[in-house]
């Protein structure tokens, strides 16, 4: 029966981890890819996708949700980007500068997010969601518009050639895997980019003792009762504005080291769906809305896109048709995010309930011995009968 | 004074900046060249094709599920009616009326798996919808390739099967309701009397609905569930109909659409399509909790008037395009507004 339920407790905690490790498992014969060719993929996606996926952390720590409005820090680090490009800043100098002029935007960004967020306590993650979509107008109306018209661009190979606003795809020759290629490490047909891992470790050490200040005592405290570290003088909402804005900083730099990898961007497109593939991966990974380490990451990223690398050939030969496997991504990419909050709120939601019914019990027991002090044994079955 | 003021604040700093837009828009489209009679044709058209939409959020904001970013869901079961009545080469009205029924069936069981689902997840249940519908189109996805659809018109050319993106309703039941007893003013100006029929229709009778019984149950469902509870209703049940009535108005609009847009479009189309009803209903004046028809008739007025007049009349004046990201701005916008707003009944 405890073996049972505790099998029962263990498939409904990682219910998502697993399903998600049988269908990338069932999917990997029918692609017909090279194991070497998986690894491969797997070690680029890792140095590709991980720091934008950390960039998540922070804000669960924080009681927030997930934090859908890193696509803010995108948008902040694509404007880095593109100045760079504008200035025709090459290499590693390149992406620094993308990142020098992307912080103090995402900072500001980060800000307004957080203020926004402090007024939808509760709802969060919708807020968030919606608010990505609302800068995501304000970023297309600058870069689009603004951009060659009132900030100035000296590069016209950037331009539209109405003269104002920028390309659809950019090209990021000057920065293109700069920093992958920085210190990349060979060994027999893999090859590893040891500076941007470098990188990613660092972050993680930042995580890791970031949560042993004080600062990041305190947003623990927020994330897990708001009333009670407000009680305990903590400065609630400045600790939850805090965290949004080194997140955004954070995904700032995450999508800027996504793009010198990838090579180009699609200007208008490129931070569509950045919080996407980042909430996904860190919930396959076996996060959830209040909890989530930093194995959590390393976990999702490599589950999730080797379901994305698989997905397409096996759709292919299994069913004759590439656009399936593309669909089923994209289908489990949502199922998987809907599964693990129904699964999230559902549990919340029983722990309540049990919490809820233990008082009740207590309450009835606390009666009975009040009211027959003859009969604690009586109380006592009451309080387990509610 | 206090009076105005109070008013001006029940009526919302946004909305009356939008309204105040559109009146501005309408004044000027005749100094740029742009036809009144014919934008206020397009505003009254767009405005019956998206109407349904809009009041589908109602009852799910009314019996407190809130708003139904999950829209796509009964947009779907909309679909396949509309695939299955060109499939069986139905036309004119009993087309129509025949998508309609066909859709009915799978509304109402995709309504009642989406309902008891949003029931196990009280208080997170927009963030969900949300992806529930996103997952539901993607699933659709896959369906529509892989199902076996036969009629020429409908799947493509060179494979043989699978469904086309977009699939045209001429020769079926196009403009099937735009053209009942339309009314033809001048050259430019023509008045959808059947598209606005049927949705004053559909309007009246979610109205009268929610003045029944069971109506008031469900609106007592979502403003005090407490209360509710304690006179005796089935809070989950209340919210399963509510869904259910969601989707399968979800299931109508978007064959409304599609009659008057000419097209059915599939795959990844109905991704979108939420959040523009969810923005209407938010300028109509609804908030997360509480929503009536007369939010539902401002908000679709005001929305796709902004959505008509802006594309041509920014665009003439300035000489550039800006009416996406004017839409993007206003929409999404509005929602934040309202997602940001505290609750009166909670403060």
């Amino acid at each position: 029966m405890s073996a049972k339920r505790s099998f029962g407790r263990f498939f409904t905690e990682n219910a998502v981890v697993i399903i998600f490790l049988l269908i990338t498992v069932l999917a990997v014969k029918p692609s017909g890819l090279s194991l070497t060719y998986i690894i491969q993929e797997m070690l680029t996606r890792l140095g590709r996708n991980s720091f934008l996926v950390l960039a998540l952390l922070l804000p669960i720590y924080a009681g927030m949700g997930l934090n859908f409005g890193m696509t803010l820090g995108a948008m902040a680090g694509q404007i880095g980007l593109i100045f760079a490009i504008n200035w025709n800043i090459m290499g590693v100098p390149g992406i620094a500068f993308a990142a020098l002029i992307g912080t103090p935007i995402s900072i500001f960004m980060g800000w307004v997010c957080g203020v926004v967020l402090n007024k939808a306590k509760g709802r969060e993650m919708v807020t968030g969601y919606i608010l990505a979509y609302f800068i995501n107008g304000i970023y297309q109306f600058v870069v689009l518009y603004l951009m060659g018209s009132i900030i100035p661009i000296r590069s016209p190979a950037i331009l539209l050639s109405r003269g104002y606003g920028i390309r659809n795809t950019l090209n990021l020759d000057g920065v293109r895997q700069s920093l992958d290629n920085l210190l990349m490490l060979k060994g027999g047909p893999f090859s590893l980019p040891l500076a941007t891992y470098l990188v990613i470790g660092v972050l993680c050490l930042f995580v890791i003792w970031f949560k042993k200040t004080k600062l990041g005592q305190d947003m623990r405290a927020v994330g897990h009762n708001m009333a009670v570290a407000d009680m305990a003088g903590i400065p609630v909402d400045r600790t939850r504005i805090i965290a949004i804005i080194i997140s955004t900083v954070l995904a700032s730099y995450g999508q800027i080291i996504f793009l010198q990898n990838m090579g180009n961007v699609a200007t208008y497109n490129a931070h569509d769906q950045t919080s996407f593939f980042a909430v996904a991966a860190i919930l396959v990974g076996g996060a959830s809305v209040k909890k989530a380490t930093i194995p959590n990451v390393f976990i999702g990223v490599v589950l999730l896109h080797l379901l994305f690398v698989v997905s397409p050939r096996a759709g292919q030969n299994l069913f004759d048709s590439a656009m399936i496997g593309e669909f089923f991504r994209q289908f489990i990419g949502y199922g998987v995010i809907a599964l693990s909050l129904v699964l999230y709120a559902w549990r919340s939601r029983k722990e309540a309930l049990r919490a809820r019914e233990g008082l009740r019990g207590l309450a009835v027991g606390a009666t009975g011995v009040a009211g027959v002090a003859k009969a604690p044994a009586g109380g006592g079955a009451g309080g387990k009968a509610t | 004074m206090h009076n105005v003021r109070q008013l001006v604040a029940d009526f919302g700093w946004p909305r009356i900046i939008i309204f105040i837009f559109l009146v501005l828009l309408f004044v000027g489209a005749p100094i740029v060249r742009v036809r009144i009679d014919s934008s206020l044709a397009d505003v009254l058209n767009r405005f019956g094709q998206n109407g349904l939409f809009v009041l589908a959020m109602v009852p799910m904001v009314q019996s407190g599920c809130g708003l139904n970013f999950g829209l796509s869901i009964g947009i779907i079961a909309g679909l396949l009616g509309a695939t299955l009545s060109v499939q069986l080469g139905l036309h004119g009205f009993l087309g129509f009326f025949g998508a309609l029924l066909f859709s009915i069936p799978f509304a109402v069981l995709f309504g009642w798996l989406y309902g008891k689902l949003l029931n196990k997840v009280k208080g997170e249940e927009m963030t969900i919808a949300m992806y529930v519908g996103f997952a539901g189109v993607m699933f659709m996805c896959i369906m529509w390739i892989i199902l076996p659809y036969t009629n020429p018109t409908m799947i493509w050319g060179y494979a043989g099967k699978g469904l086309r993106t977009t699939i045209t309703v001429e020769g079926y039941w196009l403009r099937i309701l735009n053209d009942f007893l339309a009314v033809r003013i001048g050259e430019f100006f023509v008045f959808p009397t059947g598209l606005l029929l049927f949705v004053a229709l559909l309007c009246s009778l979610l109205w009268v609905f929610m003045k029944t019984k069971t109506g008031t149950a469900m609106t007592a469902v979502g403003s005090n569930p407490d209360y509710a509870r304690a006179a005796g209703i089935s809070i989950d049940r209340m919210r399963t109909i509510s869904v259910i009535i969601s989707t399968m108005l979800g299931a109508a609009g978007i064959l409304v659409y599609e009659q008057s847009f000419g097209f059915i479009q599939l795959y990844t189309a109905p991704l979108a399509m939420p959040l523009s009803a969810v923005a209407a209903i938010l300028i109509g004046g609804a908030s997360v909790n509480k929503a009536s028809m007369v939010n539902v008739m401002v908000g679709a007025f005001l929305f796709q008037g902004l959505l008509t007049m802006t594309p041509s009349v920014i665009n003439s004046a300035l000489q550039t395009d800006m009416s996406e990201v004017l839409r993007i701005i206003i929409s999404n916008g509005m929602i934040l507004y309202a997602l940001t707003r505290k609750l009166k009944v909670a403060t």
